[in-house]
């Protein structure tokens, strides 16, 4: 595999961003997820407003790959309905799991999907799904 | 093709791969190009790729005597020693003694009953905790330990720490990762029970003196367990020598098989020690409420023990031997010494760990400016080259060092200089791809 397939651009980009790298002003609530073996490390702060997702932010340090995957989710997600928000995240959780995705799906994740070559890298994959399963926990809890 | 062919070749392979390794034009040194052809796995590309092998401190590869003699006590010596009375029995038993001697003349034990085989280091450390410390260890006894220890040095304390109220000190590193005589001095006192410290810290690279804080822990009355897993693979280690109470070992970090590990003590300790383990092998009479134990080294090795490993480990000794463990690490030196030369000169580097040689082994930490441990080893991986990033099973050192996680690299016999230009080559392109996005 090539450097330039798995550290795309696009993952450089969401990994350097401040864009969606704050505390909220105002939160509902908040969730801790961490990777004790390789020390990924963030919080997800959660707004709702009229039942859905009014604003998410995170904070926190890690790798590239947990932290361009966060700063994706947040883009894809904000906005929308705690369900459809839940169908998001299992829908990613099967990309990085290997598992084929309908067309549908893809287009579903947007650009989520570049993450996709993380799932021929085992090593990798806890750094790509902390922030979707963090999430999982904020909307159930 | 046929079995027979394949077996034929297999064994051209293992007799005509001897560790013939020096080369005249090299003097007394190592060449590692013509030591690699003793190992299988770089004669083939791993992964697509031609293998640059640099995480050597986790696991080591194995030549083809090792794997040769795995294979020929499998096919043909596989019984239960201590058993029967049936030829391979016996001549499993025979390898296993074989092995056990093997072991004993390598770190110059005064006897073999004082070489216990365990599953690894980590096993071999937690006979000594809950067999030496959950007995002889009382409440307001002082164990010390290094703050650089491994978790497998960490944990089985706090156990014994907890059940028998006795007290955890660490003893800190200066800025070079070294430990300076006040810091010892002023750490193992007349209620140090026991010292635990590993012969060279496998996050810095820092050989620790060993002789000199054993002569001093002796001094104040204390025992000492030396965590030998990245000590005796790359030093000369004489238990007598150095004096050492404990001294525990892993096959598989010194071209040896997964799964067989070594605890020496000395014979007066284990004698006295009760067994860690018990079950079959390792008794005397049984009756049904109580039982005598066998005499060392058996007392301590309960249930089929892990013959083939032990054969593994005992053809991994051979071949340490016929190189010489002098040439290997001066080989091992003269590469770090050839790495932290031109690490040092790359600005977006931070190495960690002792500058002087002398106080150093062949394990380099570092981290790279803007590059997460785990994305540059994912990085490397794409050139084929396998070292290692996280916290090192040393969260302890880590927290101390302010450290969340480091790149690490690690040299065994087989390493050229040649992988360090390709490793800095790599960095260079990883580093240039995460500034700017081109490769």
């Amino acid at each position: 595999m090539e450097l330039s397939s798995i550290y795309t651009e696009l993952i450089m980009e969401h990994s350097r961003s401040s864009r969606n790298r704050r505390l909220l002003e105002e939160k509902d609530r908040e969730e801790r997820g961490h990777n004790p073996n390789c020390g990924d490390d963030i919080t997800l702060q959660i707004k709702f407003a009229g039942g859905k997702i009014d604003d998410l932010a995170f904070t926190g340090s890690g790798c590239a790959i947990s932290q361009a995957s966060t700063s994706i989710m947040i883009d894809l997600i904000k906005g929308k309905g705690k369900e459809e928000a839940l169908e998001l995240i299992d829908i990613f959780l099967r990309l990085i799991k290997g598992d084929g995705l309908t067309e549908e799906e893809e287009e579903k994740l947007g650009e989520a999907v570049v993450l996709k070559n993380i799932s021929y890298m085992p090593a990798r994959v806890k750094c790509a799904v902390l922030a979707w399963h963090t999430l999982k926990e904020l909307i159930k809890s | 093709m046929s079995r027979v062919a394949l077996n034929y070749i297999y064994n051209e392979n293992a007799r005509t791969r001897r560790p013939i390794i020096i080369n005249k034009e090299m003097g007394n040194k190592i060449n590692p190009y013509l030591l690699k052809k003793d190992f299988p796995v770089f004669q083939d590309k791993v992964d697509g790729r031609e293998l640059i092998y640099l995480d050597n401190a986790a696991t080591t590869q194995k030549p083809y005597t090792v794997i040769e003699a795995v294979r020929k006590y499998s096919q043909q010596f596989h019984g239960n020693p201590h058993r029967g009375a049936h030829y391979l029995s016996v001549k499993a038993t025979e390898l296993y003694d074989q092995a056990r001697q093997k072991v004993r003349e390598f770190i110059k034990a005064r006897s073999a009953k004082e070489i216990i085989f365990t599953r690894n280091t980590t096993e071999a450390i937690n006979l000594v905790a809950y067999s030496y410390g959950m007995n002889f260890i009382d409440e307001g006894d002082e164990i010390v330990l290094s703050i650089a220890e491994h978790h497998s040095n960490i944990l089985p304390w706090q156990q014994v720490a907890r059940s028998r109220r006795a007290r955890l000190k660490y003893m800190y590193l200066d800025e070079d990762g070294r430990l300076s005589k006040d810091e010892v001095k002023s750490k193992i006192t007349e209620r140090t029970k026991l010292v635990c410290l590993t012969h060279m810290s496998n996050v810095l690279g820092t050989i620790f003196p060993v002789r000199e804080i054993i002569e001093y822990a002796h001094q104040k009355g204390a025992l000492v367990l030396i965590d030998g897993a990245q000590g005796i693979p790359h030093v000369e280690v004489d238990v007598q020598e150095l004096n050492a109470d404990f001294y525990v070992f892993s096959g598989h970090k010194m071209l040896g098989p997964m799964g067989i590990g070594v605890l020496y003590a000395r014979e007066e300790l284990l004698e006295v020690m009760p067994p860690f383990l018990s079950g079959g092998d390792m008794i005397e009479y049984v009756s049904e409420d109580t039982a005598s134990f066998a005499p060392l080294p058996e007392k301590f090795e309960a249930g089929t023990q892990n013959v083939e490993g032990a054969v593994g480990l005992a053809a991994a000794i051979d071949y340490l031997n016929s190189i010489g463990m002098d040439k290997i690490h001066q080989h091992e030196q003269d590469l770090t010494a050839y790495a932290l030369e031109r690490m040092q000169g790359i600005s977006y580097l931070t190495l960690y760990g002792p500058t002087d040689l002398e106080e150093r082994g062949g394990i380099i930490s570092f981290n790279v400016a803007g590059i997460h441990p785990h994305d540059l080893a994912s990085i490397v991986d794409l050139d084929g080259i396998a070292l290692r990033a996280g916290h090192h099973c040393a969260q302890p050192l880590m927290k101390y060092l302010q450290l969340v996680a480091s790149c690490r690299i690690s040299f065994y016999l087989y390493n050229t200089k040649e992988d360090i230009d390709q490793l800095i080559d790599s960095l260079d392109r990883a580093r240039s791809w995460f500034s700017n996005g081109t490769k």
